[in-house]
């Protein structure tokens, strides 16, 4: 008698019997009371098995794929630390890039895996629950991988290590933070577009030039391998965010102007969050890959503006903010840069002046600005600095009520001047730094009245270490901020003279020579 | 009209009401077209501080690491809350001047542009 064998299943019975099969629908409960976050934020669902699967990943091939990417990552990791990989990196400079990444982006993925966990329950059709289950694995392996791969500089170099206390305290971290819990404290629709699609798909490779392509082009393998383990699972992740978009779209008209509004809000805060990324790019990687200007023509301009050449049949247009990011781009890192260089005592990361060949590339890549602009600027300050007068401000910054930015940007249209804008709620003056923050504010002024403005909570007393007593006669707000950051002074100042700069000399001396 | 849409009652205070600091208000202070020192500062003070001290103290040990700061006159001085001009008085205080909770005051010094004119 002939073996019965039986016949393997395809793909596509797999991902069924693994997803979709897996799911039910409740009748103690009442399905809307089982999941109410899909209703209530007004977009209108009818059919969720219209929710196309655009990876037919099933959990078994997930596992055994990302194992795979762990066990290569890790070797490599291993190899780079134990043959001193830290020393091949072009000039200790470049270490503070991976000291303002520890800060700002691991937490922030861990932020989104803490948010796709919420969409895997809150959504309820099988297909997408799936899928944000995956992305949130993936994104709380980002956040262990990137601080695996940058924990080996914490052996040599300052600054590091207070990277999780620092998140939701230090000024220059608020906008990030902000960023996400927005996100979060959103409904599960508006945090796909969030995060899925303006975050994922319209602004994610701008992250990665100075990550990726600024690890490989100065010599940190370690992180540059972190880069591309997790650049697969970011495709998935876009496919994610836009596939969301268009089921939304395609499900009822009225989803449009719900889906158009987020789409112009998210495009703006992932906007101001990217200022910081362009000051790494065209300011600390001692080996620059492309001007952030470049970078962004390249991928926000190009590429995204054929994203929205693509979503003009389902009526959705070009975000609002867009013609001022096209002009922005010629200004934000500079501007960045200068607020972070007067603040020598107030990250964990050191500043400097560009050295004249980096100015020069600089007046190369912005020639309708740097030397306009921002040239007279850092060679004053270059010159007060070798005087013996580096810049150092003491004051406490004004941010805005929305991005949490500093408020540093110039009136569209005249970079001569400060943009401020302001609303009225509940007899309150709130402040923000452009049109696009304002309307979001104006929109959900109930929201953003809640926003944690560090200089603001330091002067309400509400930023100082453990034992100080606030009601005390001679209580100073903000004299013991250093404390309450558990700022490491030797992390601290310009560049020049630094720990960093002095070890990793020594150290590259005695890997080198006799 | 918010567009707010929640699914429980939402009412929370702001985080910087003037009550929360305690008998002082915040100010903020920017110097137009000086944009090296990147965005306005901020301050807690009592209402009754008077105008002068904002200028020959806390602007004063902020600003004066520019080298515009000794050629102002300030008879030329413009100044304006928000967006709106206004003629602070030196001796009266910052409640006699009209300057409530989280004004921003911005001043202009003619003829004073920054670096090389740069406006930094």
């Amino acid at each position: 008698m002939d073996m019965k064998v039986a016949k393997k299943l395809g793909l596509k019975e797999r991902y069924s019997l693994m997803t979709r099969d897996l799911a039910w629908d409740t009748t103690f409960q009442k399905m809307a009371d089982v999941f109410p976050q899909t209703t209530y934020e007004g977009i209108k669902i009818h059919d969720w098995d219209k929710w196309e699967d655009p990876f037919r990943l099933t959990m078994d091939a997930y596992w055994k794929y990302q194992s795979e990417k762990e066990r290569k990552l890790y070797a490599i990791l291993d190899g780079f630390n134990q043959n001193n990989g830290h020393l091949s990196v072009t000039d200790a400079r470049y270490i503070n890039v991976l000291k303002l990444f520890l800060g700002s982006t691991p937490p922030l993925e861990l932020m989104a895996a803490r948010g796709f966990s919420m969409m895997g329950r809150q959504m309820n059709g099988a297909g997408p629950r799936v899928a944000c289950q995956m992305q949130a694995v993936d994104e709380y392996r980002h956040f262990q991988t990137q601080i695996h791969s940058i924990s080996n500089y914490n052996k040599y170099y300052n600054g590091m290590d207070e990277f999780a206390h620092q998140q939701s305290r230090m000024w220059y971290l608020s906008d990030g933070k902000s960023f996400f819990d927005d996100a979060i404290t959103a409904g599960p629709f508006e945090f796909m577009v969030a995060i899925g699609f303006a975050f994922e798909y319209v602004l994610t490779n701008i992250l990665f030039v100075p990550f990726i392509s600024g690890a490989a082009y100065n010599g940190d393998m370690a992180a540059m391998t972190v880069g591309f383990s997790a650049q697969s699972d970011e495709a998935r992740h876009m496919t994610l965010g836009l596939e969301c978009i268009k089921f939304m779209l395609e499900q009822d008209p009225d989803n449009l102007p719900i889906v158009q509004r987020w789409i112009d809000k998210w495009t703006w805060r992932g906007t101001r969050k990217l200022a910081s990324v362009g000051m790494m790019m065209d300011y600390m990687l001692p080996k620059r890959i492309m001007s952030f200007k470049e970078a962004w023509e390249m991928y926000v301009e190009d590429n995204g503006g054929a994203l929205f050449k693509d979503l003009a049949r389902y009526g959705i247009t070009i975000p609002k903010c867009f013609a001022q990011t096209v002009e922005e781009k010629e200004h934000v890192s500079h501007q960045s840069w200068i607020g972070f260089y007067m603040k020598p005592g107030a990250t964990p990361f050191h500043t400097w002046i560009p050295t004249p060949d980096e100015m020069d590339w600089l007046s190369e890549k912005y020639p309708n600005t740097f030397d306009r602009y921002y040239r007279p600027v850092l060679e004053y300050l270059d010159a007060q600095e070798k005087a013996g007068n580096r810049y150092n401000n003491k004051t406490q910054p004004m941010n805005c009520q929305v991005c949490v930015s500093t408020m540093k940007f110039n009136e569209p249209g005249d970079s001569m001047e400060m943009c401020f804008r302001e609303s009225v709620y509940r007899g309150e003056k709130f402040h923000t730094c452009s049109d696009h923050c304002k309307e979001i504010f104006d929109n959900e002024p109930e929201k953003y009245v809640q926003t944690f403005i560090s200089s603001h909570q330091a002067l309400q007393g509400n930023c100082e270490p453990d034992g100080v007593d606030v009601d005390a006669p001679d209580y100073r707000p903000g004299a013991r901020m250093l404390d309450y950051w558990r700022l490491d002074e030797r992390a601290t100042g310009d560049f020049n003279g630094s720990d960093d700069q002095k070890n990793f000399a020594v150290w590259r001396e005695q890997a080198t020579k006799n | 009209m918010t567009m707010l849409k929640t699914l429980a009652p939402y009412e929370f205070k702001s985080s910087d009401a003037v009550e929360n600091y305690k008998g002082r208000q915040l100010l903020y202070v920017n110097w137009e077209r000086h944009r090296m020192f990147s965005r306005p500062f901020v301050l807690a003070l009592p209402p009754e501080t008077p105008f002068s001290e904002i200028v020959d103290r806390h602007m004063s040990e902020c600003f004066s690491y520019h080298p515009d700061w000794q050629q102002i006159d300030w008879n030329t001085v413009i100044w304006q809350n928000g967006d709106q001009p206004f003629s602070p008085d030196r001796d009266k205080s910052l409640k006699d001047n009209g300057i409530g909770h989280k004004d921003l005051i911005r001043f202009r010094t003619p003829g004073l542009d920054g670096i090389a004119g740069t406006g930094y």
